[in-house]
């Protein structure tokens, strides 16, 4: 069984953003970068099924220029077997399924998963997109992976509860909160023997893109907290009612 | 041309999202002079159906094909009705079912793609929406470049706008072929108000203190009809489950009112509660963080602060 983990390099989480004069793009001097929090838990869940026995190789790959070159040495020092970097701009979402299916074509994957988004344009949108691409199945909000010979056991959220699932193979999953509960952080060992696995790099033509940033703003800013007494929740209810209108 | 909307529903009933979606859409319907239709499969009465005509569809389209558990054939099967109607926007409602087959839609229609936007659209033609960037750090506006749009709806963005029509139901039939994927097993929970179609979300913190204290909590969502949720420490513990568990990793809810108990508003909380119309802290610290982005705020204990709000409520209830 082959795993494969289409890997989004972001922001770090607690990163504060800015944007361009022109409010067009972001500013992305110094920011620090890191595995997109769900592909991470996905990455995890593939070492772990890996030590367990139940996988062969777990390749990585992401869409995008030479910088996230570290990104993916951090997810081979994590326990990835081999990286593949789609030299291709990841212009939108569109652009990038593309870029990942022209990849993953020329590979032998049994799963390939992706996260539920990814943390910088909350997109939403590769994983499904990739699956149509690839006239593969597809299984969204995966909360548990579990393999057993070639049986593959799937647990996904729905609406209020959950459903245990089977799909044919080859499959996209699109995994969220659940996959696996800590990240895997690399080991000193880990990060030594990245340096000897390998990080191939393919070449693509631009693809087609779909949707395009037209500006960026701030949320708007609060005004400040009404503070209430805790004597007097009565005054509470009282503005959530006439004032607030919500209750 | 028109506008198609998925209606989705659940144990044959709509929710109020899809209401919601079917108002946005009787509205757009109207700026491109054309109209919406709806689509919806699987099991459910006439009359649930002619429902959504109060929101302003006429046509209902109705296959009684069970295609929603295969995210590829629930995509198919959208996406031959759209293209049978020359639908130039398809919304969706932004649930776990309509964001997982939206993208595959997207690619089928050669359209563009917009995942979970805040209300109406900035601009129609050419289409331009606003939607959360950064895990609601950033809001954007993107341009939806392609002839034909595809949309999911952040609940509660755009409201309920009645506009009662006289709606029929026309048949499809029902061609689905065999599916890839088969659900073997399904757990629901019944009776209790769901996060994601929540008005009103009741949400505790590491200041509950533990899993023995959320009753007085409960007790809350109950007097308003609303949902409980909790922060990622408080799933963690085991205390609740883990579908409560709003933020950055969780949930991304957007109701009109958020009740933040014992939450410190870590960034990565926020994340999920950004889309609130109105927040209600309740914490012990003034200078908890949460403040910030609270309407409302009690400094307070929990212990004796929340039976207190429990009771105002409950007289505001009754009309007292
Ligand atoms: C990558 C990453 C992702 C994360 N994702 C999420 C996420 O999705 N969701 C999330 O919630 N967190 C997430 N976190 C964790 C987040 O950083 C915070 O640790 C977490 O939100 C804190 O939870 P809390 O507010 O319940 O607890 P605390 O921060 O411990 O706050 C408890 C609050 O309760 C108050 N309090 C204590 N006792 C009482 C009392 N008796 N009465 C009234 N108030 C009282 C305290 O003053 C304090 O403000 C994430 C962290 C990381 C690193
Ligand atoms: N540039 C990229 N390279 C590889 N995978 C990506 C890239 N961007 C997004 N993905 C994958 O698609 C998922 C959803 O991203 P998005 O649709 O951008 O929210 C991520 O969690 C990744 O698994």
């Amino acid at each position: 069984m082959n795993i494969l983990v289409c890997i989004s390099n972001v922001p770090d989480t607690t990163t504060r953003i800015k944007f361009t004069a022109d409010n067009s793009a972001v500013d992305y001097t110094g920011v620090q970068w890191i595995i997109n929090p769900w592909d991470e838990l996905a990455l995890t869940r593939a070492i772990e099924l890996k030590e367990a026995g139940k996988v062969d190789k777990i390749t990585v790959v992401s869409v995008g220029n030479a910088a996230i070159e570290a990104t993916l040495r951090k997810a081979l020092a994590a326990g990835a077997d081999e990286a593949i970097r789609v030299d291709a701009r990841a212009a939108d979402s569109y652009a990038t399924a593309s870029h990942l299916a022209t990849a993953i074509k020329q590979l032998d994957a049994d799963l390939i998963l992706c996260g539920i988004e990814s943390s910088d344009y909350n997109g939403s949108s590769v994983g499904g997109m990739l699956a149509e691409i690839l006239d593969m199945p597809s299984v969204s909000s995966v909360s548990s992976l579990e393999i057993e010979g070639e049986s593959v056991k799937i647990a996904r959220e729905i609406e209020g509860g959950r459903q245990q699932v089977e799909t044919s193979l080859p499959a996209v999953l699109v995994v969220q909160k659940g996959i696996a509960i800590n990240p895997r952080i690399p080991s000193m060992r880990g990060i030594m023997t990245a340096r000897t696995k390998p990080l191939k790099v393919v070449a693509d033509a631009p693809a087609d893109t779909r949707t395009s940033i037209s500006t960026y703003e701030f949320p708007p800013q609060k005004s400040s907290c009404k503070m209430i007494d805790a004597e007097n929740p009565e005054q509470l209810v009282d503005l959530l009612h006439n004032e607030a209108r919500v209750v | 041309m028109s506008v198609l909307i998925y209606a989705e529903h659940r144990d044959q009933k709509f929710n109020k999202a899809v209401y919601e979606l079917v108002s946005l859409g009787y509205r757009l319907a109207n700026e491109l002079n054309t109209q919406a239709i709806a689509f919806t499969s699987g099991d459910i009465a006439d009359d649930e159906l002619k429902s959504l005509g109060r929101f302003g569809c006429k046509t209902i389209l109705h296959t009684s094909a069970n295609v929603y558990d295969d995210e590829k054939q629930l995509a198919e099967t959208i996406s031959a009705a759209a293209l049978e109607n020359n639908a130039k926007v398809v919304l969706m409602p932004h649930s776990f079912r309509g964001r997982a087959v939206a993208p595959r839609i997207a690619v089928r229609l050669k359209a563009s793609l917009a995942q979970s936007i805040n209300g109406y659209p900035a601009s129609v033609q050419p289409m331009v929406v606003n939607k959360r960037a950064f895990s609601g750090k950033a809001l954007v506006k993107e341009n939806l470049d392609g002839d034909i749009s595809v949309i999911t709806l952040t609940p509660n963005t755009f409201g309920l706008h009645e506009n009662a029509v006289g709606a029929v139901v026309q048949a499809l039939p029902d061609n689905a072929g065999a599916p890839a994927t088969r659900v073997l097993q399904q757990e629901v929970q019944k009776g209790k108000i769901l996060l994601s179609e929540a008005d009103i979300v009741v949400s505790g913190g590491r200041g509950m203190r533990s899993a023995d204290n959320w009753q007085p909590l409960e007790e809350l969502a109950d007097i308003l009809g609303a949902a409980t949720a909790c922060s990622r420490p408080v799933s963690d513990e085991g205390w609740r489950p883990h579908h409560e568990h709003v933020g950055q990793t969780g949930k991304v809810v957007s109701p009109s009112l958020y009740f933040a108990l014992g939450i410190s508003g870590a960034i990565q909380h926020l994340a999920g509660i950004s889309g609130s119309k109105v927040i209600v802290a309740v914490n012990k610290d003034p200078e908890a963080p949460i403040f910030t982005v609270a309407d409302y705020g009690i400094v307070g204990d929990l212990q004796s602060v929340l039976p207190r709000l429990n009771e105002a409520f409950r007289k505001h209830k009754s009309g007292n």
